[in-house]
């Protein structure tokens, strides 16, 4: 098997197929990155996943998650103040979460240079929104890259971890979903090995970098000048890539996927316009768009989500008197779902119907979608199927991020409203406010709780909210792949000191607190009314480690035997708890309504068997005997 | 070479993942240009997953349009005909894995299962080569590797032999793993 870590530190230039993802990570050992911080999130989990396969001891990096999106932001900052050359990863959403400090980056003297890379997610694959954070750029004063390809994502990381370090400011490498999945022969360059620097150079003869009273308004002077100087060196050759069409007289004018996706489309056309790829969306590279617009009668921006460059290259045209007819977004749905090439064809279509000849009738399945799920033996199912029975129909429940969410599908339909990480425990105080009448469940993950879970909490108990919190505690980051947060005793590097959620919770003064195994029904039942029928803030932790990851653990150990239940068909009387209610994807039904149990699927745990009213389910004959898990 | 255009998809647990790596990587030891990609996200919660990879040509996207792929793989049955249904090109091959993992609306009762002759049916209609495979297992979550063997050993990936998926599997899995799944690829 080729080894991951060891292909990273190779001292010679070589070429693998890899992700992405992973081509960032050996970006980031050429360029010398030094820290590297992270809180998971996909579309970006594999960089760190990439970096943790190189061994402990052989690491010319630091890396670590952090307990969320600001506080790596802020350790990365901290660590480049310092004069390491440090790196920042995470999902677009967590932008919103570093944003306070986020903001700020530019105002400071990065000693080290600091690349922050944003993994924004088109089409909301797996995050709550599709936002576009290129907005943020702007408020920030932080110049953009934005690769299309993994070959690009490993130079453009190369070129952004340069500026940054020549400039001493932040520059946001943007991936997108599919940049950082896509799979494609990456050349990669040498290596001349290194290790982190131990020097510190934190140095503040320029005066503390504290941007307060007028020193504020200065820092942003400068911050303001950095920004044009780093947009005039991103006006190159290597950013803006102009591609001839056989019609001259039409242009396109596009950055990232999209880009792609428009090739593509136009491998069936025979009219194809002229193309400025532009690798730099911000600052816009003036010079490139200008003369662009000045050699085309019409233009086309062709960008997924808002209207950036749109905007930019607009006002670009009106201050120079340009006369070009420029078109960009023409109705709402050009700001919605990734620019694939079915969309752009659509898109592209809209405005010029001759150049793109649309596929005959749209190919739409006649299947309903299968949604995610959670895993067979879940404990956060067996928690779900009790506490519905605990509630009254007319009961509120609030969702928070993480596996857990997914019971807010059917059957359980448990979790009615979901802002964003840890926002539980607020919206569910807002809706406890004057509401006499309606119960409020909110549930959260016990990597959220941590993540920034514990100021709803501290205010529930400063200001006597009346609801009940239930941390659904499954011991690790299970939803983005297994990471290690700070209860579980473990970081990126080795063992640490395990933070307790109960103890978190009786720290911060939380009296009713009850906690029970989530494959206990009956017991979680009535734990969860009791909770619910005392005034003021009650929280019930229902706790089972994450199936998958321990059935993943299990496999590796050659003892192990794969255990299922199955359905006694006597004793079967077709009520269907199980396969409805319960819902674990094991149980199959028959048109004839006999419910089997996949073997394929059933992991043996029999959370199950206490579900069947007539006592139907058990383990399979040569599977007793033995204990579950 | 024109390029060739793949569409797999199955449900979220199933593999798809080493199944995609495998097909890419046998396209490299081949000679050929190749890229890819795979939905991640939610996969591995028993949603839908799904993996494009292209072959030959020059690399535009990883990602294939609607009715454009020549080969349609899919490890599961209701997965099957959705994506011969959106992705298969008319006059193309569907290879599925003929299992079931019913979506929940079937487990709900409020829809029937896909059957076997549905999926027929389909590429029928589509016209769309058909194949199913089925064959015992010593262990379920080989249902990829045995995929790929057959695709190997009906040729369905021009240019790509079963020495090429060989070596593929070689740089992707270890020791005692490898020489299970290489039973499952090369064997009957
Ligand atoms: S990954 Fe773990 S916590 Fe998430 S749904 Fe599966 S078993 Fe449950
Ligand atoms: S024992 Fe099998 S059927 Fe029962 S909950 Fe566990 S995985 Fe599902």
């Amino acid at each position: 098997m080729k080894n991951l870590g060891e292909m990273l530190l190779r001292t010679e230039p070589f070429s693998e197929i890899v992700l992405g993802n992973t081509a960032l990570a050996r970006a980031m050992i050429e360029s010398g990155t030094e820290v590297v911080t992270s809180y998971p999130g996909s579309p970006t989990p594999e960089i760190a996943s990439a970096l943790l396969s190189v061994p402990g001891e052989k690491r010319p990096f630091y890396f670590q998650f952090s307990t969320n999106e600001k506080v790596a932001t802020e350790v990365a900052c901290g660590a480049s103040l310092n004069g390491h050359p440090s790196c920042v990863f995470f999902k677009s959403v967590g932008l919103n979460v570093a944003a306070d400090s986020f903001v700020q980056l530019s105002l400071l003297e990065l000693e080290g240079g600091l690349v922050a890379v944003l993994g924004d997610d088109p089409g909301a694959n797996s995050s709550q929104n599709e936002q576009d954070n290129r907005h943020f750029a702007r408020m920030a004063y932080i110049p953009v890259l934005e690769p299309s390809s993994p070959s690009e994502a490993y130079r453009y990381y190369l070129e952004a971890m340069a500026l940054s370090r020549r400039q001493k400011m932040p520059v946001i490498l943007r991936m997108t979903t599919h940049v950082c999945h896509g799979k494609e022969k990456v050349a990669f360059g040498a290596w001349k090995g290194g290790t982190v620097s131990t020097e510190s150079r934190f140095d503040t003869s320029g005066g503390p970098m504290v941007p307060l009273t007028a020193a504020a308004l200065e820092m942003k002077r400068r911050s303001l000048a950095r920004l044009s100087l780093a947009g005039c060196e991103m006006d190159s050759p290597a950013f803006c890539e102009v591609r001839k069409g056989t019609d001259s007289s039409r242009g396109v004018i596009t950055a990232g996927l999209p880009f792609r996706s428009l090739l593509d489309v136009l491998e069936d056309s025979d009219r194809t316009p002229d193309i400025l790829k532009l690798g730099a969306v911000y600052p816009l590279p003036e010079k490139a768009v200008e003369e662009f617009l000045r050699t085309h009668g019409q233009v086309k921006v062709l960008e997924e989500l808002d209207d950036v460059l749109e905007k930019d290259i607009k006002a670009l045209a009106f201050d120079r008197g340009i006369r070009v007819s420029i078109t960009g977004k023409t109705d709402d749905d050009d700001r919605i779902g990734e620019f694939t090439p079915d969309k752009v064809a659509e898109v592209l279509a809209k405005t010029w119907p001759d150049m793109v000849p649309l596929r005959g009738a749209k190919r739409q399945p006649s299947l309903a979608p299968r949604p995610p799920q959670m895993c067979p033996g879940c404990g956060h199912r067996s928690a779900f199927h009790a506490i519905r029975q605990a509630l009254a129909k007319e009961d509120i429940t609030v969702a928070d991020i993480g596996c857990h969410t997914l019971g807010f599908l059917p059957p359980y339909e448990m979790g009615e409203v979901l802002l964003s990480m840890g926002h539980s425990t607020g919206t569910g105080a807002g809706l406890s406010l004057f509401n006499r009448s309606r119960k409020v469940v909110s549930f959260i993950g016990d990597s959220t709780f941590f993540h920034a879970g514990l100021p709803g909490v501290v205010n529930a108990v400063f200001n006597n909210h009346n609801l009940t919190l239930i941390v659904m505690e499954n011991g690790t980051t299970a939803m983005t792949g297994h990471q290690d947060h700070p209860g579980a005793g473990r970081n990126a590097n080795g063992p640490s000191e395990a933070i307790p959620v109960r103890g978190v919770l009786e720290g911060l003064g939380v009296k009713s607190i009850r906690e029970v195994d989530a494959y206990s029904q009956a017991k979680l039942i009535e734990l969860v009314k009791e909770a619910m029928a005392e005034e003021g803030f009650s929280v019930v932790i229902a706790r089972h480690p994450c199936m998958l990851k321990y059935t993943r653990e299990q496999q590796r150990n050659p003892d192990y035997v794969r255990k299922s239940v199955e359905v006694n068909q006597e004793t079967c009387d077709r009520l269907h708890v199980c396969v409805e209610s319960f819902g674990c994807p094991s149980f199959q039904r028959d048109e004839d309504g006999t419910v089997t149990v996949s073997r394929e699927l059933c992991i043996g745990d029999g959370s199950c068997i206490q579900t069947c009213p007539v006592k139907a389910i058990g383990l399979r004959k040569e599977n007793r005997g033995g204990e579950t898990a | 070479m024109k390029r060739f255009d793949i569409y797999m998809s199955g449900v979220g647990g199933q593999g798809i993942g080493l199944l995609s790596e495998a097909v890419i990587r046998a396209a490299d030891h081949a000679g050929l240009s190749v890229c890819g990609v795979d939905t991640h996200g939610l996969a591995q919660r028993g949603g839908m997953v799904e993996s494009f990879v292209r072959i030959g040509g020059e690399v535009t996207t990883p990602l294939v349009r609607k009715g454009s792929a020549f080969l349609v793989l899919a490890l599961e049955r209701t997965e099957a005909l959705r994506a011969a249904e959106a992705y298969a090109a008319s006059g193309g091959v569907l290879l599925y894995f003929d299992t079931l993992w019913q979506p929940l609306d079937v487990r709900l009762g409020k829809a029937d299962a896909v059957s076997a002759e549905d999926v027929e049916e389909a590429c029928r209609r589509l016209n769309v080569r058909h194949m199913a495979e089925k064959r015992d297992l010593p262990d379920v979550r080989m249902q990829n590797v045995a995929l790929l063997s057959r695709a190997a050993k009906e040729g369905l990936i021009p240019g790509v032999e079963m020495e090429h998926y060989r070596k593929a599997l070689e740089d992707l899995l270890p020791g005692k793993v490898l020489a299970a799944n290489l039973k499952v690829l090369e064997g009957q």
